[in-house]
């Protein structure tokens, strides 16, 4: 792994490590989007080293759904607590109680896609003006062509057939008001790079991407986190392994892998070998072809 | 792992996205996912080849009208490379999005249809390579399936690519190869159709092809931002933070800050609780001096004075990227590393045809997608080296005050 860390991982650190101080110089009020998954997490890290010995410049903003694993809660609030960042949280049910979003019905019901309304509420509550998040380029085919500087205009929307061209490491972030930006300092980052990254840095992450025996539910031949979120139906099969989950969004929507990879190390070639996209694990995108991109458009992140 | 950043071009149909799929699929580094999209649209469109297409065309839009509209990045590893593709669209707004992503490449593979030859867009495409100082351009002439494998048809093209090349003064590193996409010659695997060439295979060449951006020696620090920490252990700790452009830089090193032009003495150079004792081009560190100077954002650290730095009249090549013409006279933002000033076309000077680059072009406005040699009054000065000397700090872009949107990229002359 030493050869990994001498060349282009450390370019990479040195690319994001730039960005998020363009971020901070470039923007009013900017702020991180903290969903306690691995790539906010690394994002986390990125930012304790580009400011140290100073304190990380901006808040942490994370949008609960009310559908997470507990790990991922008690592990943010460890882990904000040892930055000493400010945590913002704002919850999805409070938008479902103010009648702005309706609770999806069904086998497939998932506050996923409510996630964006609560985030452009509180994007306007605070006046934030760049949200940093740790979407990768490749994690999904719409993502491939998203710009590190990502300008939303007033209604959050993305607009992928008018976005700026962006040059050399040159990052243009004026705005009009009312408009906000999405910054991705992990844009040219893969998954196996953040796992790498990971390794190198020394990274906790929550207990759930490591292997652990849970109590499941086996649906269209996926594993789901068996929990009070999901609605169950007959032809569900309730079922116990020993899995871990290779991303982390709500319970209802995040498939585990049946794995007994209990390190890094493990899980790096565990993910290789299989050969399958990080992605193939998130049910919120196989709804259609194009259903990150629809989300994008509406404001998502 | 080393790390290529390659850009792709090619006309419409000169079947860029089929041989990026080849490539990976070859390389066995397709996912189950795109394996099982590629068979699923495949099928779906009664193709008889595997239709690779629909792993680069991520839009909506762009599935539905079978073109690629924006640049994509796609990831991938041969196991002893990693690789960065910069997809770049063959349609309407070439040039903007080929400039796009070239300037953030090495290398750039340029595909030729064996059927049809060098055509205008070949020539447009170097063009842009060589104004960019590719490292390297990778000449493949594809779909020689459709011509027999003909050792004839490919060492025409060969020669006419030489040819072209020839003109140019200084050139990126140049191959040339004949290739099928479709059927999978020379692009990983050697082609067992074409024995007469003996050379390397695509794959090959990109695994050989020296990594790093090619730097100057000259050294250059963009100020990001000044870090002021006052706790226990930091007691009136001030640092610049910010990137080494060019060149390097050691603890003790004697550096000039501009515009002020006020020395001082390296005292520490940090990343995080390390401090170091020499940094190179594209490290993002902080830097302390021993003196207190006043600096901040968008001040430059050099080791050497240099006059051309300071000049508010500049001549540049332009790239005009914007559907609103340009016009002599009109003001814009001019941005450079993290600079930014006021500034003003001064005068258009020629437009630069890119398929015969000697044959310069009259005009009293900039076009969407134009190359122009053109002259820019900055209202302050924003300290860039002429771009053939120094790529890493010779380039800037144009922004519209009113839209805000990047409008045009430049590239310094002197």
């Amino acid at each position: 792994m030493t050869a990994y860390k001498e060349s282009h991982l450390q370019r990479l650190e040195d690319e994001s490590i730039y960005i998020m101080r363009e971020v901070v110089s470039q923007f009013r009020k900017p702020v991180l989007l903290f969903s306690g998954g691995k790539d906010s997490i690394t994002l986390a890290r990125l930012a304790q080293k580009a400011f140290y010995p100073a304190k990380i410049p901006f808040p942490f903003l994370h949008i609960d759904t009310g559908h997470n694993f507990p790990e991922t809660i008690a592990f943010r609030d460890q882990l904000v607590k040892e930055l000493g960042v400010e945590l913002i949280v704002r919850y999805v049910q409070d938008s479902i109680d103010q009648n702005k979003v309706q609770e999806e019905t069904g086998k497939y019901a998932s506050r996923n896609a409510l996630q964006t309304v609560t985030l452009l509420d509180a994007i306007e509550e605070f006046g934030f003006d760049a949200c940093m998040g740790g979407a990768r380029r490749d994690e999904e085919k719409s993502r491939a062509k998203e710009r590190i500087f990502s300008v939303r205009d007033d209604f959050g929307q993305w607009d992928a057939k008018k976005q700026r061209p962006e040059l050399f490491n040159i990052l243009n972030g004026k705005i009009q008001f009312g408009e906000n930006v999405r910054a991705f300092p992990i844009s040219n980052w893969t998954e196996e790079d953040v796992w790498h990254y990971i390794a190198q840095e020394e990274i906790g992450l929550p207990s759930i991407y490591f292997a652990h025996k849970r109590k499941l539910v086996k649906r269209d031949g996926a594993y789901l986190a068996y929990s009070d979120f999901l609605n169950i139906v007959d032809t569900d099969e309730i079922t116990e392994s020993t899995v871990r989950f290779r991303t982390v969004g709500d319970m209802t929507c995040t498939a585990a892998f049946v794995s007994e990879a209990n390190t890094i190390d493990e899980i790096v070639y565990e993910n290789k070998a299989s050969k399958s996209s990080e992605r193939g694990a998130r049910m919120d995108d196989k709804r259609s072809e194009a259903a990150l991109e629809e989300r994008k458009k509406g404001g998502y992140f | 792992m080393e790390l290529l950043r390659i850009n792709t071009a090619g006309s419409v149909d000169d079947g860029k996205s089929t041989l990026i799929g080849r490539f990976l699929n070859d390389s066995n580094a397709l996912t189950v996912e795109q394996e099982a999209l590629i068979a699923k649209k495949t099928k779906e469109k009664g193709m008889q080849n595997l239709d690779f297409s629909v792993i680069t065309d991520g839009l909506i839009a762009e599935r539905e009208q079978g073109i690629t509209i924006d640049v994509a990045h796609i990831y991938f590893s041969s196991g002893k490379r990693k690789f960065i593709v910069a997809d770049s669209p063959g349609h309407v707004e070439y040039t903007r999005n080929m400039v796009t992503g070239a300037s953030n490449s090495e290398v750039a593979i340029i595909l030729i249809d064996a059927r049809k030859g060098i055509l205008e867009q070949t020539h447009r495409h170097y063009f842009i390579s060589n104004m960019l100082q590719m490292k390297a351009v990778v000449f493949c002439i594809n779909k020689m399936d459709l011509v027999d494998y003909s050792e004839d048809v490919f060492l025409k093209i060969a020669a006419d690519i030489n040819k072209m090349t020839a003109q140019f003064e200084t050139t990126p590193d140049v191959y040339v190869l004949p290739i099928s996409s479709l059927k999978g010659d020379n692009v990983v695997n050697q082609s067992k159709e074409m024995d007469w060439y003996q050379g390397e295979t695509l794959s090959q060449i990109l695994h050989t092809i020296k990594t790093g951006e090619i730097s100057s020696n000259i050294f250059r620090f963009d100020v990001q931002q000044v870090l002021h920490v006052q706790n226990d252990e930091f007691v009136d700790y001030r640092a610049y933070a910010g990137k080494v452009i060019s060149g390097s830089l050691n603890v003790g090193d004697t550096v000039m800050v501009l515009p002020s032009g006020k020395q001082s003495e390296v005292k520490e150079i940090r990343k995080f609780t390390d401090t170091l004792n020499a940094v190179q081009a594209g490290e993002s560190v902080q830097v302390r001096l021993k003196d207190d100077i006043d600096i901040s954002r968008g001040m430059m650290l050099v080791k050497q004075p240099d006059d051309n730095l300071f000049a508010k009249d500049i001549k540049a090549k332009l790239v005009w990227m914007d559907e609103k013409p340009a016009t002599p006279g009109a003001k814009y933002i001019v941005q450079a590393g993290t600079r930014t000033t006021q500034c003003k076309l001064q005068t258009i000077e020629a437009i630069i045809p890119p398929e015969n680059p000697s044959d310069l072009q009259d005009a009293n406005q900039l076009l969407l997608n134009d190359i122009a040699l053109v002259a820019i009054k900055t209202g302050a000065p924003v300290f860039l080296d002429a771009f053939k000397e120094n790529r890493a700090n010779g380039a800037f872009i144009l922004i519209d005050p009113m839209t805000n949107n990047t409008v045009a990229a430049g590239f310094l002359e002197r």
